[in-house]
């Protein structure tokens, strides 16, 4: 039950992180990143005690709220944001050249760190999807996004390694802070107003 | 009392009121002295042993203990402590004279605090987790209101927050190296996440872009005083591990590899600097540059190596303080800091244009100023292990030197009939006027800078040997 579980995350992060990658509405994008905080929020807690991995959860829904109540002052026009390059066939490419590397990766992090192949090739998908995310915009909302995917990845394998209390709080304060710093970007054009 | 309570919490807490505050003398004044007092108290106080002042008698105790694990100052520290918040001092008391006081002096000394809690986290290399959420606090700062966040910004966050994975996991690699120090390929792994994370960290070639943009887009002196203070404790972050990993310390590979990468940072920085057009690159670039000294520095092996990084360090913050300062100036006088933009202007700023251009010879290593006995120390050391290496580290000086003669020539060409006439301010005369005093004192007499430097090898328990 538990491996069939494992999977289906895996495959809940697949989506969600290409999803991230495709979306071009920042609406669809915090509500696929809230997505993938719950499957965060899974695999973590396969090392993790249950209220450890549900304070990920929890902050990663504040981190996505945090820059949509941003958004929603930013741009009242609902607008989009452009990355380059624009083709989503080249993006869809892209995210399936991540997946293959990663997958290969991850047969080798299984054994280093004593994880299972759905943990870590999820954690290695969705750093090597954050990354391409972070190489592929210059937009700051979009370079958050990348940044907040990049670390989650981070954080699924880091907890396989590290249980320790403070590390778990300093991170969540990173997240939290990243997100601030998406929203303090996205509202410094009316900070001189204001 | 404990001492982290003293020199993180208590200017952590005092940065948040300071926040809150409108009046910028108030924030000034405040902010100065008490980072005044926290000098102070960290040269003269003593940790963990009590003292009684008249019929009172206290203990700063060295722990604080946070989450199961502990924020921890000794005595040893004292004298890194005194660097770090004397050295925000000295960038603190200028900013007064400037409109970015206001958000210089809270947000900079909630960053000093959090830097400092970087080196007092014990396991250490939860240091990197510090170093990220200062350098988020330095967003605000290191942005322009009313403007969108420019590229150097978004690289400077990016490079910074993907060092903390590498740092992190190596220090879990590195654990399981002590307890099987035979693994070469372990050894391998952690040598690669380490070196990689503080190329990150450390803005080491190729990843020091984000320095010249962020230092065209960004306020010149909130752009000096993040580019003196973060790679300042992240060196001695990464002195930590030297310190503490004795196959780290003892492989023989290291010198090589820390005397390429300065070198390599040296000379494109210094020859890049040559070919700029905007003097918040050039002084971008001469940070680099001065970050390659520092690994050049202490490729010179342990004692000869440690003492001359030290060294390095009173004609850092010297120049960067004077030059950002100066720049700062300038940028109100005119819309850009192209060289185009303000050709001239030295007749009608001519402490600033001076100043600036001391300070950009001083770090170019020009005899008689303060650089010239650190570089000249490097330079020696470097001769007598590789002359061609020496040779291209002073032509990564050389171009440094070049960009100040290209700096000058603009800030002196004027239409005829324009007079000399000085337009600072009286406080921000003086100020420019005590760093270019201080830049030849420093220079003639580099000594006297000896008692603020002798004690801080001690924080090492081996490198300081």
């Amino acid at each position: 039950m538990i491996i069939t579980l494992n999977w289906a995350t895996l495959l809940l992060v697949i989506v969600t992180s290409t999803g991230l990658l495709l979306s071009r509405d920042w609406r669809w994008g915090l509500g696929l990143l809230a997505v993938q905080y719950l499957s965060i929020f899974w695999m973590v807690q396969a090392h993790w005690s249950i209220p450890m991995a549900a304070a990920k959860l929890v902050t990663g829904w504040m981190a996505c709220a945090v820059l949509g109540i941003a958004q929603l002052r930013a741009s009242k026009d609902g607008e989009t944001e452009i990355t380059w390059p624009h083709g989503r066939l080249f993006h869809v490419f892209a995210a399936g050249m991540v997946l293959a590397v990663t997958f290969a990766l991850s047969l080798r992090v299984v054994n280093w760190l004593s994880l299972s192949l759905p943990v870590a090739w999820g954690g290695l998908l969705l750093i090597g999807l954050g990354l391409l995310h972070l190489g592929i915009t210059s937009e700051s909302f979009r370079v958050i996004l990348g940044l907040l995917t990049v670390m989650t990845g981070f954080e699924i394998l880091y907890a396989a390694v590290e249980s320790s209390s403070l590390v778990a709080a300093l991170l969540v304060v990173v997240n939290l802070g990243l997100a601030m710093a998406g929203a303090y970007f996205l509202n410094i054009t009316q900070e001189k107003t204001s | 009392m404990s001492a982290p309570l003293l020199w993180i919490f208590l200017p952590l807490a005092l940065a948040g009121l300071l926040m809150l505050l409108r009046n910028q003398k108030a924030v000034s004044l405040t902010a100065c002295f008490f980072t005044l007092f926290l000098t102070i108290a960290a040269w003269l106080l003593p940790i963990d042993a009590p003292l009684t002042i008249g019929h009172w008698t206290f203990k700063l105790t060295p722990s604080f203990e946070i989450l199961g694990r502990y924020l921890t100052l000794t005595s040893a520290d004292r004298s890194l402590l005194a660097l770090i918040y004397g050295s925000a001092l000295f960038w603190f008391v200028p900013a007064a004279s400037m409109q970015i006081a206001h958000r210089l002096i809270p947000l900079g000394l909630a960053f000093t605090s959090l830097l400092v809690a970087a080196l007092a986290v014990v396991p250490f290399l939860y240091a990197a987790l510090f170093i990220e959420m200062a350098v988020l606090l330095s967003l605000p700062l290191l942005s322009t209101p009313g403007q969108k966040p420019g590229k150097g910004l978004i690289r400077f966050l990016i490079f910074q927050t993907l060092a903390v994975p590498f740092i992190l996991f190596s220090g879990w690699l590195l654990a399981g190296i002590g307890a099987n120090p035979g693994n070469l390929s372990l050894v391998q792994q952690a040598a690669i996440l380490l070196g990689l994370g503080f190329a990150f960290l450390l803005a080491i070639f190729p990843f020091y872009t984000w320095i010249p943009m962020l230092a065209e887009e960004a306020h010149p002196y909130a752009v000096g005083f993040m580019l003196w203070m973060l790679p300042t404790v992240t060196m001695f972050f990464g002195l930590g591990f030297l310190d503490r990993y004795t196959w780290l310390r003892d492989a023989p590979a290291l010198g090589i590899i820390l005397a390429a990468v300065g070198a390599l940072m040296v000379i494109t920085g210094g020859i890049l600097s040559a070919f700029q057009n905007h003097l918040g690159r050039i002084m971008g670039y001469a940070a680099i540059v001065e970050t390659g000294f520092s690994l050049l520095a202490l490729s010179l092996g342990a004692k000869t190596g440690m003492s001359t990084f030290l060294l390095l360090f009173a004609p850092r913050v010297l120049c960067l303080g004077t030059w950002s300062l100066a720049l700062s100036i300038l940028r109100k006088h005119a819309p850009k800091l192209t060289l185009s933009e303000v050709k001239g202007l030295g007749h009608r700023l001519p402490f600033a244009a001076s100043a600036l251009i001391l300070a950009n010879l001083a770090l170019a290593g020009m005899p008689l100023l303060a650089g010239f006995p650190a570089h000249q120390a490097v330079w020696e050391g470097l001769a007598r292990s590789s002359l061609p290496l020496a040779f291209w580290v002073f032509i990564g000086s050389l171009g440094l030197f070049a960009s100040a003669i290209r700096v000058l020539a603009a800030l002196v060409m004027a239409p005829e009939g324009i007079h000399w006439e000085a337009h600072e301010t009286q406080a921000q005369r003086s100020f420019l006027l005590v760093g270019f005093l201080a830049l030849f004192l420093l220079g003639l007499f580099p000594q006297w800078t000896l008692p603020l430097w002798v004690k801080l090898p001690a924080i090492f328990e081996y490198l300081g040997q």
